[in-house]
This record gives structure tokens, sequence and C-alpha cells, in this order.
């Protein structure tokens, strides 16, 4: 039927990328949406500058699988846990896969991974890496297209 | 198909649409997942949003890309909602043809209600499927408009036959173009132009908006005067089209609201005048800059009291309706027809034997279509079986799709 790509799923992957805050680099960002719509992935992707609040309406809205904040202005200890937050909120946080991606301090990793936080990409990331990541760990919903 | 639901897919979309009418977001964001996944149960989801639609006022926005839509469809959504209405939009995007991924962009634009639940964006990939689109954009539809809200905005690059059938199923058409670039005026050659109720000249601070103006007025007095002859109906090509096919169905249900059953498909006393009475509007816009958005508000509105008044509404609604009951039938010939074609050794193996002068294409597909033109000439009569092979496309489909 549609293009299928995931394991076992029956459905196209949809993930959000986002960036985050005031932060002008969407390099990384783009490269990533084109990665992941290579690999079969609906991405949707949130342009420049977005506040917290605006990436959970985002991401409660398109219903995502994944969710992928790329930051690298340093802010994640204030930005990521006001999303986590966010996606609470709304009950969304439990069936989402959040990834960050960027320039995250080793001394910082393991508290953005306490807060729910899935998997961290640091620069120099293999594509595939990431790509691997999110069809092992895209989440496989009770109501999915068998 | 799929649709011997077990129990607890029953008892999961009644728990889903009972939160989505209660107003949850989340309980909408995977009911239009799932009906966008055409996952089981689908379609008792949707029967069961439908009696709670009907109340939206549903604005297509068309155009070529670059057109500033996405611009636009931001600033009116903060115009309805400074007004109070409440407003989800459905943008859609191409997928790619390779791989079946896409990137939606749509929402880059998306400024003016950030942080504002009450509009609710939905994006969606075309994802390669030919004729579902259209479906599953009507039916996101139809779950934003059971949420309740007050309008919902369908966006789509003009780019071709599926996305005219979808902004088609709006209530109101409003195409975006700008100046400057001749291949807008060729896009409306394409029959765009036949289908928009509203036409939006945005970026109307660049060079060569008094000649696009000039072009489009001239192209519409000319489709006005070359309307009626043609179709009968005036404007609106695929009312002809399909009030003329869909009258005989239309009659039986009796539509909500309608005090008289229709004995003709248009209900109107004067015909002629009724559904060709709207002048599509010519609005001017600058939509990064606001200009113009209460100027397209007006025109929208202008267009909904129309099509209230008028009687054209219910004429439409109609039209839409007959158009998706063909569109779900084909959708689930298709279905029959692609087990027929496995059961018949699959369609590789099918056309080897073209290929090899075993047989012929025709042969095949009557061989395929057989069993069921059987099924249809034993239970019904034979007028019945001129309407069922009148619409043309079912024959078509399975060799296109194939």
């Amino acid at each position: 039927m549609s293009a299928d790509t995931g394991r076992d799923r029956n459905r196209p992957i949809r993930c959000l990328i986002a960036k985050v805050g005031l932060d002008g680099h969407d390099r990384g960002a783009h490269v990533i949406a084109r990665a992941f719509r290579d690999a079969g992935f609906e991405v949707v992707y949130s342009g420049l500058h977005r506040a917290p609040e605006e990436i959970v309406q985002a991401a409660v809205q398109e219903d995502v699988d994944v969710l992928g904040i790329s930051i690298l202005s340093g802010a994640h200890n204030t930005l990521v846990p006001k999303v986590v937050e966010g996606l609470e909120e709304y009950g969304a946080f439990s069936e989402t896969v959040l990834i960050v991606g960027g320039i995250i301090p080793e001394e910082d990793r393991d508290r953005l991974r306490e807060m729910g936080v899935a998997a961290i990409f640091g620069p120099g990331t293999p594509m595939q890496e990431t790509i691997d990541f999110v069809r092992e760990n895209a989440p496989i919903r009770a109501d999915d297209p068998a | 198909m799929t649709d011997r639901d077990s129990p607890e897919v029953a008892d999961r979309n009644q728990q889903l649409v009972a939160s989505l009418l209660d107003g949850e977001h989340r309980a909408l964001a995977r009911v239009i997942s799932r009906i966008e996944d055409r996952a089981p149960g689908h379609r008792d989801l949707i029967s069961r949003l439908h009696p709670h639609t009907g109340d939206a006022a549903v604005i297509g926005i068309t155009g070529s890309p670059g057109a500033g839509k996405s611009t636009l469809v931001d600033k009116l959504a903060a115009a309805y909602r400074d007004r109070g209405d409440t407003v989800g939009v459905v943008a859609v995007d191409p997928a790619s043809p390779y791989s079946g991924g896409s990137v939606l962009g749509d929402r880059i634009r998306m400024a003016a209600t950030v942080g504002d639940m009450d509009v609710f964006v939905r994006s969606m990939s075309a994802r390669g499927r030919l004729g579902g689109l259209s479906t599953a954009t009507t039916d996101a539809v139809h779950a934003l408009d059971a949420f309740g809200k007050d309008v919902v905005i369908v966006e789509t690059v003009g780019a071709g036959q599926n996305e005219v059938d979808i902004v088609r199923t709006a209530d109101t058409v409003g195409v975006v173009v700008q100046p400057g670039s001749g291949d807008d005026v060729q896009m409306l050659k394409a029959g765009i132009l036949e289908i928009g109720d509203v036409f939006v000249v945005n970026k109307a601070d660049m060079d060569g908006v008094d000649r696009l103006l000039a072009e489009l007025e001239e192209m519409l007095h000319r489709r006005e005067a070359d309307g009626p002859p043609a179709g009968g109906v005036g404007h609106h090509g695929r009312t002809a089209g399909s009030a003329a096919r869909g009258g005989p169905t239309s009659e039986a249900r009796s539509d909500a609201g309608d005090q008289n059953p229709d004995p003709d498909p248009d209900p109107d006393p004067d015909p002629g005048v009724d559904v060709s009475s709207w002048d599509p509007r010519v609005v001017t816009t600058v939509a990064t800059a606001g200009e113009g958005i209460d100027d397209l508000v007006g025109a929208f509105d202008a267009h909904t009291r129309y099509l209230r008044e008028s009687g054209a509404g219910r004429h439409r609604a109609r039209s839409r309706h007959a158009a998706e009951i063909r569109r779900l039938v084909r959708e689930d010939a298709n279905v029959l027809l692609d087990a027929e074609i496995r059961r018949q050794g699959g369609v590789e193996t099918l056309a080897e034997r073209v290929r090899t002068g075993d047989t012929d294409p025709y042969a095949v597909a009557s061989a395929i279509v057989g069993p069921i033109a059987d099924c249809v000439d034993a239970d019904g009569e034979s007028a019945e079986r001129d309407d069922a092979t009148g619409g043309s496309a079912p024959g078509r489909d399975p060799g296109s799709d194939a």
C-alpha cells in the first residue's frame, strides 16, 4: 500500500524536527530533515526560533512518533524540560520518542536522559545511526494498522 | 474493506470519538492519524463523526509553489481567531516519489497563531497514493469539523488533478496567484480557473500587479461568457458534471434542512441564474504585511453567505457527497479488482502473457471484471447497470493502478 519503511509497521514514521529558542543555526536540522525524508519518514519541520510551547503544540497536533530537537545554543537545560512538561500536559509524552541533536556537553547528557530524552546525537554522528535509531525505537501503537 | 471490526476496535473508536467531542486535542490528532493511515476501523470512526459534521465553513486555498499560500493561511487563521472563530488547517505537501518520505514545511510559516491551540494545524503528505489523498483530506476535514472548528482551511499546491480534487471538496475555493510569473497564468489555463470562487493576487507590492489583474479579469470574463453553454451550471464545471449524474441518487437521500425533496438536480426555481450568480471576486493582498486579509475574509464570508442564501450551498454539498460516494465505491471496487487480479496470477503474469501474444489487455480486463459484471447483471435492472457503467472511471482505474 503506502510507502512503508518501518520494520513492523504499516504506516510511515512521522517526525517533527524542531529548532527551539534563539538559535539560528539550522543547517543540521535541514540535513536531518532531508535524510529522514529520504529514509521514507514524514518530516514536519518547525522552522527557526520556536518557543517550547510551539514545539509542543506542533508535536501534539501532528501526532508525531518522534520529536527531534536541534539545539546549538547551549540552552538545552532550560528548553528541553519545558518541552517535556508540555508533552506530559497533553498526555503525549509517553508515546513520543524524544531525541536531541546538536552541541550537548557530556556532563549534561545524563540529566537530559533522566528527563526522558531517548538519545542524544552530537556532531559527527553518522546519519545512518540516527535513522536506524528512529526506525528501531519509533513506538508501535496499539491501534496501528496490522 | 477491513470493516469486520473487532469489538475492541469499536470500543477504542467510541472512546476516541468521545474524547474528540470533548475537546481533547490529542484525540483529534490521533483520529486524523488513523484516518490518514486508513487504519483498521477508520470507516467506523468516520461514521461516528459524521453526525457531528456540517457546521464548519470549509475553505480551500490553492496556488503555485511560492505564491504565498502558507503565509496567507497563517494570516487568515489569525484574522478568524481575532473575531473569535476557531480554526483548523490541513496543509497538504507532496511526497518524494523515490522514498515515499516527505518534508512538510507549512508549519514554518505559521507564526501569527503560535501557542494558540484553537488553531489546529495538521500537515499531510501525499504519500504517493493516487486517488486516496482527497479521501483522506476530506475525512480529516470532517474530523476538524466534528471537533467544532468554525473554519477549516485546506491548503494545497495547485499542481495537478489530485490537488484540484482536494480543493474541490471545499465550500469556498481561493486561488492564490502572484505577479511577475507567467506560470501563474499558465496554471490558471490548466483548469484551476474554473474552480476558483475568490482569486487572491498576493505579493501585490511587486511589479506587474496591474497586468496580472487585467489578465485575470479578462479570463474571468471569458469564463463567464463560456460557462453556461458548456455545463449549463455556470462557474462550477464540477457542479455541472456531478450534478447531472448525482441527481438521481441524491433524490433518495433527503438532505438535512431541505423541506421539499427536490425532483430536479437543481432545486431552485430559476436554475440558470442560481448557481452562476456568484461572480468570482479578485482580492489583492500582501500576506507578509497582513494587507488585504480583511478584504479576503470579507470575500470568503460573502461567498459563504451566497452559498447559504442562494441554495447553491445545498447544491454543492450534494455534489460533494455524490463525489465522495463515487470515490469510495471506486476505491472499494479497486480493492476487489486487485484481489481478483491476484487470484488470476497477478498483474506481472498477466502482462507477460500479453507480451508473449498469448492474450490481449482487453481480454484480460474483461476476464477480471466479468464476475463483478455478472453479479450486477443478475441483481439489478438494466437501468441501474447503465448508471454503474456511466461513471467510466471504475473501468479505467484498475489499469492505471496495477
